[in-house]
């Protein structure tokens, strides 16, 4: 035993050089998904672009689970532009849409980029658009064409364009751990760590705009929150009560962090005015209480309680703190997260009977219809993209914890395997400007 | 390194002045405990503060260098077990006769769950040793406690045998 234990400690040395980059890995789509070929974009620069958009936005709608995206390799021609496409062979390699596009250098590292969606069926374009950008933002602009093709097709506004904020956290061994808060787009490309500590960094949660993130972390050896400011990497401390100081959550308005005290002896949910630095006790109750998450409308907040035994969540009104209770099926429903629109709740949720799994599960709040949408076990930290689509959530593969993500239907599942070491609370953007 | 920590410590509480006026007590620390991690564009590198946790168990008072030091709990419970008091009624001996000694009681969870219900879990384990301690005549200003959660467990692996060695809190004797 003690010897495996240090086989793994090695192990997660040698692995801790590599960055913890993600890939996106899926593993369960759509009945149909829809046929799409994305088409190389042309180019006659003297230099390669350091990015190939059509491979980024190709990848995009294939992660997405709704499209099934031709290969290179199985295409007879690459069209540039309307008057190159010869429909009947697209139709012919069972095509619905296509998507060709160009890119021209404007002096510099300037570009313009067009892009052109065309129907295959109907032979008619359907989208299209010139862009600006540089070659330093080309993944943008590959994202950005994700979105627009994506909600042309879909009728959802896309998400490709958001960021995911995630802690890794590697054991070293002799009680010696390293944690960082990473921050990635939605593809989990271009991580960068945004905070590294010897100590704990938990519950990454972001400001409404996008430009900042709460979080905890215990690096002067007691649990703070910190607000970090992302573009500039200024970051404040803005709460340090003796006890928990935990689970901060940003209200619609952006100014004020909901968080859990436990500074008057147990774990109760405060409101804290970020400008007036005025602090507002919300629950009392001799249980625990936790992990507040804002209803969309700001009237009200729901959290975690173990008052009635077991964990489950509640939903207390701000305006005459009256509290009731969400969730009742299960033994165990904690964390949870609304989608923008406020009607679903997604939740870690744990069935009733012994020896039952931890999964994702989401509630309609409408009907109070409660399906479990993971099949996996430990699995935690539910966070909802923005167009409410998928649910990205922390679980355990192998020895490792890895991100995964199942759409709200559960028809569409992806894993974001890490190069290394356990990666774990996602937190996924609002849409950024 | 000392006196560079101090006009670090000084500058901060200036720009941060308004962090003090946000709460009397807490916030005492606050600008002491972020020295050296402001500002830089790649955001903060922070160093954590090791030492700060209290001795290991080589360096325990002789008084009580026999006794137990982590006190193991049961699933989703927070109750002191009886094979624990022995120990902790002589650790708060220790403390009642020796008032300028002090412990950090560490609360863990286990993994299942989620990881801030785990941090409120593992702080109920830590108060209930603490209020053992009190009983058996140690005085509060003695005991501080402090939840990790799931954050830091004894061992790895995911079954029952992992997560008893996990669900537990530490006691330290704060350095003299």
């Amino acid at each position: 035993m003690k010897q495996r234990l240090l086989a793994c400690c090695v192990l997660m040395l040698l692995a801790f050089g590599a960055r913890a980059e993600l890939v996106i890995e899926v593993t369960q789509g759509v009945d149909a998904p829809t046929p799409i070929a994305v088409v190389p974009f042309g180019w006659s620069g003297a230099t390669p672009l350091p990015e190939d958009l059509a491979e980024i936005v190709s990848t995009d709608l294939y992660r997405s689970g709704f499209f099934s995206a031709m290969k290179r390799g199985d295409m007879l021609s690459f069209p540039q532009q309307q008057a190159q496409v010869f429909f009947r062979d697209w139709r012919v390699s069972g095509q619905n849409y296509l998507l060709i596009g160009r890119v021209t250098s404007t002096g510099g590292e300037q570009l313009q980029v067009t892009y052109e969606l065309y129907d295959v069926l109907k032979e008619t374009r359907v989208l299209g658009e010139q862009i600006s950008g540089s070659t330093r933002n080309m993944r943008d602009i590959a994202h950005y064409i994700s979105d627009a093709v994506f909600e042309k097709l879909t009728g959802l506004r896309g998400a490709f364009s958001t960021r995911i904020a995630y802690v890794t956290a590697q054991n070293q061994g002799g009680g010696r751990h390293r944690f960082s808060l990473q921050l990635a787009d939605a593809d989990g490309a271009r991580a960068r760590t945004i905070l590294e500590s010897r100590e704990p960094i938990m519950s990454p949660s972001w400001s409404k705009d996008g430009s900042k993130l709460a979080y905890v972390s215990f690096e002067s050896s007691r649990p703070g929150i910190y607000v970090q400011h992302l573009a500039t990497g200024k970051r404040e401390k803005i709460q340090s009560f003796a006890g928990l100081n935990g689970a901060p959550a940003w209200a619609p308005d952006g100014q004020r962090l909901a968080l859990t005290l436990s500074k008057d002896g147990n774990p109760e949910i405060y409101t804290l005015d970020l400008a007036r630095r005025q602090l507002t006790r919300v629950t009392h109750h001799y249980g625990i209480d936790t992990e507040p998450t804002w209803a969309p409308d700001g009237q009200s907040i729901l959290f975690t309680s173990d008052r009635g035994g077991q964990p489950q969540i509640y939903r207390v009104y701000l305006a005459d703190r009256r509290i009731e209770r969400v969730t009742f099926e299960g033994n165990y429903n904690s964390s949870g997260k609304l989608t923008q629109d406020g009607r679903f709740l997604a939740m870690v949720h744990r069935s009733a009977g012994a020896g039952a799994a931890f999964n994702i599960a989401v509630q309609d709040l409408k009907t109070g219809r409660l399906d479990i949408l993971t099949q996996t076990s430990l699995d935690e930290s539910p966070t909802i993209a923005p167009n409410g689509s998928v649910v990205l959530y922390a679980t355990q593969q192998g020895n490792n914890g890895v991100l995964a993500a199942v759409s709200l239907d559960g028809r569409v599942r992806f894993r974001m395997p890490s190069s290394s070491g356990d990666v774990r609370e996602p937190a996924w953007s609002p849409y950024l400007q | 390194m000392r006196a560079l920590n101090v006009t670090k410590v000084a500058a901060l509480a200036l720009t941060f002045a308004w962090v003090a006026g946000c709460s009397s007590t807490s916030t005492q620390t606050d600008s002491a405990d972020m020295g050296g991690s402001m500002g830089s564009d790649s955001g903060a590198m922070t160093s954590g503060s090791a030492g700060m946790g209290g001795l290991s168990g080589s360096e325990l008072p002789a008084e009580v260098a026999n006794l137990q030091t982590v006190f193991y709990f049961d699933f989703d419970q927070s109750s002191v077990k009886g094979e624990s008091f022995a120990d902790l009624e002589a650790h708060a001996r220790y403390l009642a006769s020796n008032p300028q000694a002090s412990v950090r009681l560490e609360g863990h969870a286990d993994e299942r769950g989620t990881r801030e219900y785990n941090i409120a879990l593992g702080e109920r384990r830590g108060n209930a040793v603490a209020r053992f301690l009190m009983v058996n005549g140690s005085n509060a200003g003695q005991v501080e406690v402090i939840s990790y959660g799931e954050e830091k467990p004894a061992v790895m692996g995911h079954g029952s045998d992992s997560w008893a060695q996990n669900r537990r809190v530490e006691l330290k004797y704060a350095g003299r």
